[in-house]
């Protein structure tokens, strides 16, 4: 079974219709293979409709749809030989940050994500993708490690934010943080960050300061979670939805401000649809964002990157 | 220096004076101990409460005033970043609610002051968070400015002081604000990267998206006592996760004890303090010895000898 959102409630409905004719009709009946026909075609019709004019609220959805292809996925699509590397050399090995070596269509690259996990049990052990402390310290240094070698860095970011609990607090979550984003912007290797489900505050900020930071058509990107917000300014988590059209979360947006570089369009109905078109296109995405950083020098890598945040905010919406 | 044309050199703005605001009420109550405290008295103790030891939040002006040699300092304009890029309204319009506080706060101003002087004798940049101007989240303005004492810093060849009192990003600036983090980040590399001390002086409260970026990579960390520093809000933490927070948990000294701080520094030991440790980084031989010219005929005994 499919997992619909409540705005896809047409679709649920003509996708079980569907599915019931073609379990009474075994292939054999003309008129019911015709009544299947004209269903799919304007179950169609909806999902290109709905999909055309979504609203922020809606992308929130979908980012976090618990289909939507994790961090994980894409490096068993995209990344080949790749070798996982554990820890940060201090504390422990948190599994909601994944990386390691690999290559990206021949070249040698360190992968970086966070990964939710695809089920209750994977959750768990990723603790939801909400890193703590250890894992922004292991960013910090697997960055260190491509640095050394020049190799390009690749990140998948997909979290909620960083965790918030006292063991995370009492070992420095915001040291951690911002050693991260230092790391990034030290690097004199590209790093092509990539928003793939939901971008959520410092915790994805930590794996974002990229020469390109590519989005995903549908996924978020944002200082607070909307439901954050709402219960802040608008004194209810109820207003979850005005405070995903205020924060300006879309990849959309995002591009009119300067924010991220590039849009990777989703398949029809979101990533989750078709986890294989989404691979390739995104792989396409990186490839076509890493082929000119890579006759770049150290030093004009690491300026090129400082020049992007430096300008940001000179223009509005 | 190609900042110089993409970037709007700060540029320096005689000392005000700061309005001399009469007390509607000549006692204060201790926000932490509840005793009532004479209004001057106070004043005079750097708004360190006498009973209890509380240090009170107090305003930029009077954070710069006793930070400096001798109070005196020179405040600098800082850049006017785009107004509302998002056009971003709650309940209320972000415009309005920054015209209102900006009507008492001053105009154009924003939740940073910067100023230069010495400390110590030695040169320094200050930059210190307003956070009474919007709990002094930090959006564009307050990453411009940082920016803009980052660089006055290195063109000064002086040290950079920053006291962050912020409870985070500006939510009304959304995804822009976030976009400090790294901003800020810049600005503290381009100091250090000068060989110049950068310098972080924590106080209440000191969270999120501020404590996740130039308040924690400081040359040397300080704190003010029982300053509240954290990542993750303390309410957060206990309604979401249900972990039963710690005693002293994000406080100063809880940090100090858990390594994230260098030392927790009472308000009154601040400037002796700063005076000190930079005086030690970047005058790091001994004073010349002065030894006094010998007498001509002193002089002239040794020659016969
Ligand atoms: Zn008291």
């Amino acid at each position: 079974m499919r997992h619909f959102l409540d705005f896809e409630q047409p679709l649920a409905e003509l996708d079980s219709k569907i599915e019931e004719l073609r379990h009474i009709s075994d292939g054999g009946d003309l008129n019911i293979a015709d009544e299947v026909a004209r269903l799919e075609s304007k179950a169609d019709k909806i999902l290109r409709q709905t999909y055309q004019k979504l609203s922020a609220w809606q992308k929130v959805q979908i980012a976090r749809h618990p289909e939507r292809p994790h961090a994980s996925d894409y490096i068993q699509a995209l990344i080949t030989d790749f070798t996982p590397l554990a820890g940060d050399r201090g504390f422990g090995e948190d599994r909601a940050i994944v990386g390691g070596l690999g290559r990206f269509r021949g070249y040698s690259v360190v992968v970086l994500g966070t990964e939710k996990g695809a089920d209750t049990e994977a959750r768990v052990r990723h603790n939801f993708g909400m890193a703590k402390p250890e894992g922004y310290r292991k960013v910090r240094r697997l960055m260190e490690l491509a640095d050394r070698f020049g190799l390009p860095v690749l990140t998948l970011v997909d979290t909620a934010g960083a965790y918030p609990g006292v063991e995370a607090e009492a070992r420095g979550q915001a040291e951690a943080i911002a050693r991260s984003i230092e790391g990034c912007l030290k690097l004199k290797v590209p790093l092509i960050a990539t928003i793939i489900g939901e971008g959520g505050s410092g915790g994805a900020m930590a794996l974002a300061a990229g020469n390109a930071v590519l989005m995903l058509e549908h996924s978020i990107y944002s200082v607070i979670s909307p439901e954050g917000c709402a219960s802040i300014l608008w004194r209810s988590a109820e207003n979850a939805k005005d405070a995903a059209e205020a924060l300006r979360l879309t990849a959309q947006d995002l591009l009119k401000l300067g924010v991220i570089d590039q849009i990777v369009p989703e398949p029809l109905g979101g990533a989750h649809r078709s986890a294989s078109e989404t691979m390739t296109r995104t792989g396409d995405a990186i490839d076509a964002a890493l082929r000119p950083l890579l006759g770049m020098d150290g030093k004009a890598l690491k300026a090129q990157r400082r020049d992007k945040f430096l300008a940001m905010g000179k223009k509005g919406l | 220096m190609n900042w110089l044309t993409n970037f709007v050199l700060p540029k320096i703005r005689a000392v005000v004076a700061p309005s001399k605001e009469v007390p509607d009420n000549l006692w204060d109550k201790c926000p932490n101990c509840g005793q009532m405290l004479f209004h001057r008295e106070l004043e005079a103790n750097l708004y360190v409460c006498r009973a209890c030891g509380h240090h009170m939040r107090i305003d930029a002006e009077r954070r710069l005033k006793l930070m400096f040699d001798d109070g005196k300092f020179t405040r600098i304009e800082l850049p006017k970043p785009l107004v509302d890029p998002l056009k971003f309204r709650d309940r209320k319009k972000y415009v309005d609610r920054l015209k209102e506080t900006q009507a008492k706060r001053g105009p154009n101003s924003d939740a940073l002051a910067v100023a230069h002087g010495t400390i110590g004798g030695s040169a320094a940049v200050v930059a210190v968070f307003e956070f009474e101007f919007m709990g002094g989240s930090m959006g564009m303005a307050v990453g411009d400015g940082l920016l803009a004492a980052a660089r006055l810093a290195v063109l000064q060849e002086a040290a950079m002081i920053v006291v962050p009192s912020s409870g985070g990003a500006r939510m009304q600036e959304g995804i822009l604000s976030l976009m400090q983090m790294p901003r800020t980040t810049i600005a503290v590399e381009e100091v250090k990267d000068a060989g110049l001390p950068y310098i972080v002086v924590l106080a209440d409260p000191t969270t999120g998206g501020v404590s996740a970026s130039f308040a924690m990579l400081g040359d040397i960390t300080l704190s003010e006592p029982g300053a509240v520093i954290g990542f993750a809000g303390a309410r957060v933490i206990e309604e979401t996760i249900r972990e039963k927070l710690p005693e002293g948990f994000q406080r100063a000294e809880y940090l100090l004890d858990h390594g994230m701080v260098d030392k927790v520094v009472a308000r009154g030991d601040l400037h002796d303090t700063l005076a000190r440790i930079i005086g030690m980084l970047r005058r790091r031989m001994p004073p010349a010895e002065v030894v006094p010219l010998p007498s001509r005929s002193e002089a002239k005994a040794e020659e016969r000898s």
